[in-house]
């Protein structure tokens, strides 16, 4: 089957992109390996701490997603997002744009026009949002590659608290929508994936598992039954049994 | 020498007259009283899924103490959420120990015949390149206390300096005003940390006997004119153990509370530090800060706010220090030496005397083994200038 995953004009095989945020580099690794991440997030913030250069620590085959993190507003993310590039992160940018330190939640707003802005300067932008139909809207005109909205707070592990609205996104936009934060169980991606998104992210669920290994290998199987099942057409769910004697069954003529 | 009245502000300071929220984190210590706090108060808190200042009042207070593990259970479950396994890493650089003020419990104060000493910029840049050359990224430039010995635009330099050589800068400086700190902002100073002290006016009027810092309402503003100047995050402290460090410790929060629910944007942290109590006392003194009590208070500010940042003092010892980052505490200093000029100068002491002794004289090496032993991940920066 050939079920490619397209962003950008790039392909990949893998529908599990990684957040680096809370790993160690050692650990990207062991993550790439088991969960068959091509794609790996990491804040520009970060791209300097580590002995070295970033680039090298980054397995071969994957490729980088820097974000924004830090953005306040839209003109910072441009900002972040061009020293990104200068340091070789390559064009994609995921923009993230946060104006409150204690739910961490995107700013649609700001995110919409940054959205513009980088688009304009040749990036490929991939926004991490909150699940609103108009901004999501806002976002594919002004240029984003995919739209990434947030499944709940941002390392809450809550799981798919924004359900309602990503199945929106799914339905009405025509980009791939990749559920972003949030995401606490490989059953949770499992059912995003159900559901038709193109992808998931994650990166504090794997992070803090007991054993990282296994539960990276957990998220690789989780998301490939939800696309299978996707793709599939997942059988007819009715909300209630079927009267085995019809209602109807009284009507002679 | 005629002292000053503590609470009105001088001639060249700053007055927010808009701003409310120093008063109301003075009347919400004054309304606090930790004696009144149940056993179930603490159980209802721990369960509170975010915690309201109430809740926040009963992890502080003396019924929680017993609940001590759980706190320290439930504050490592989101540290552990909000930071996963990083532990960020800065050093503290004294650039000068000239100080104006008359704070009794203070090594810096101006009574004491300490050697003086500031930095000249040719100074400032020695020390800079030694600690960058360590592998360190994040400087927190201090003074004491003088801003005829070490005034804003001198500062101003050391932040342009500090800001070739690291990624991140903060201050800990006196406070000053909204357009001081834009300016400092613009040098490359992106962090101010303030210690209140404390938070109890009667008892600040009693430590600070002279000099600027002697202006309680002026210091307690500072976080908000920082912030107004455009700096990225503020950090809050008392030094606990000057007056009631339960009523201290409420304070804090209460600031760091309404300060972010004002300036969303504002990133947060809290600091710990403590009057060690003097041990074999005879007259135990039930308001001293054991390591137990400042525990709680960690456990207690994390649980509390837990996206804020929290640094443990090299006040502190090794061993304490290790088993709090992951805990709750998120930042912790290395390569730390508090004398001036002590990076560079080939006498340990350098040429100009510490305000405090440290307890864990560890190198930016030797800390990061030891996060790397608790299976924590050491981050140098985590951040970008903008």
């Amino acid at each position: 089957m050939n079920d490619k995953f397209v962003i950008g004009g790039h392909e990949f095989s893998s529908r599990f992109i990684l957040g680096s945020g809370k790993f160690d580099l050692d650990l990207i690794h062991a993550a790439v390996e088991h969960a068959g991440a091509e794609i790996v997030t990491l804040a520009l913030r970060r791209v300097n701490s580590f002995s070295g250069n970033i680039l090298e620590h980054i397995p071969e085959g994957v490729t980088l997603l820097p974000n924004t993190s830090g953005a306040r507003n839209a003109q910072e993310a441009v900002k972040i997002a061009k020293l990104a590039r200068e340091a070789g992160c390559g064009e994609f940018i995921k923009i993230e744009v946060i104006h409150d330190s204690k739910y961490l939640l995107p700013d649609n707003y700001e995110t919409a026009k940054a959205c513009e802005m980088l688009a304009k300067e040749g990036f490929i932008p991939m926004p991490y949002m909150y699940p609103d139909l108009y901004a999501a809207r806002d976002m594919m005109n002004a240029g984003a590659a995919a739209i990434m909205p947030l499944a709940a707070p941002i390392g809450s592990n809550q799981g798919l608290a924004t359900k309602q609205f990503i199945r929106i996104l799914i339905e009405e936009i025509d980009l791939p929508i990749i559920v972003d934060a949030g995401i606490g169980k490989p059953s949770q991606a499992c059912e995003a994936m159900e559901m038709g998104a193109a992808a998931i992210m994650a990166n504090t669920a794997i992070a803090t598992a007991g054993n990282i290994v296994e539960m990276a290998k957990a998220f690789r199987h989780a998301i490939i039954a939800g696309r299978t099942a996707y793709l599939a057409g997942t059988g007819r769910v009715l909300d209630r049994a079927s009267a085995s004697s019809p209602l109807t069954g009284f009507i002679q003529e | 020498m005629e002292k000053i009245n503590h609470m009105q502000y001088l001639p060249d300071m700053e007055i927010l007259k808009d701003s409310d929220i120093g008063e109301r984190v003075v009347n919400a210590m004054q309304n606090y009283d930790a004696s009144f706090y149940t056993e179930s108060d603490v159980k209802h808190a721990l369960a509170a899924e975010y915690l309201t200042p109430e809740n926040f009042g009963a992890l502080l207070s003396p019924a929680a103490e017993p609940f001590l593990e759980e706190m320290a259970r439930r504050a490592a479950l989101e540290t552990h959420k909000h930071f996963g396994n990083s532990v960020l890493l800065f050093t503290p650089l004294y650039i000068s120990n000239f100080c104006e003020n008359h704070c009794i419990y203070c090594g810096f104060n101006c009574m004491n015949k300490i050697r003086r000493a500031r930095l000249d910029e040719n100074g400032i840049r020695q020390e800079m390149e030694a600690i960058a050359k360590t592998g360190m990224e994040e400087i927190l430039i201090l003074t004491g206390e003088s801003r005829k010995d070490s005034n804003v635009e001198y500062i101003g330099r050391a932040c342009k300096i500090a800001h070739e050589y690291f990624k991140n800068v903060g201050i800990e400086v006196y406070p000053m005003n909204t357009d001081e700190y834009a300016y400092l902002h613009q040098c490359g100073a992106d962090y101010v940390t303030v210690f209140q002290e404390t938070y109890d006016s009667n008892r600040y009027e009693q430590l600070h006997l002279a000099g600027h810092k002697r202006v309680f309402p002026y210091r307690l503003n500072a976080q908000e004119r920082a912030i107004r100047g455009g700096m990225r995050g503020v950090a809050f402290a008392a030094l606990l153990g000057l007056s009631d460090f339960r009523k201290d410790a409420f304070a804090v929060g209460m600031h760091a509370y309404l300060l972010q629910r004002k300036y969303p944007h504002a990133e947060i942290s809290f600091s710990c530090p403590r009057l060690r109590p003097i041990i074999n006392n005879d007259r135990i003194n039930p308001k001293d800060v054991h390591e137990r009590q400042l525990l709680q208070v960690m456990c207690a500010y994390r649980i509390f706010m837990p996206f804020a940042g929290l640094t443990i003092s090299t006040r502190e010892r090794a061993g304490f220090r290790d088993h709090v980052i992951g805990m709750c505490a998120t930042k912790i200093s290395a390569g730390v030496s508090t004398g001036i000029g002590s990076h560079t100068e080939e006498e340990t002491a350098g040429v100009g005397d510490s305000q405090f002794e440290i307890s864990d004289g560890r190198s930016l090496q030797e800390v990061i083994d030891a996060i790397r032993q608790q299976g924590l991940q050491p981050v140098l920066n985590d951040y970008v200038y903008i």
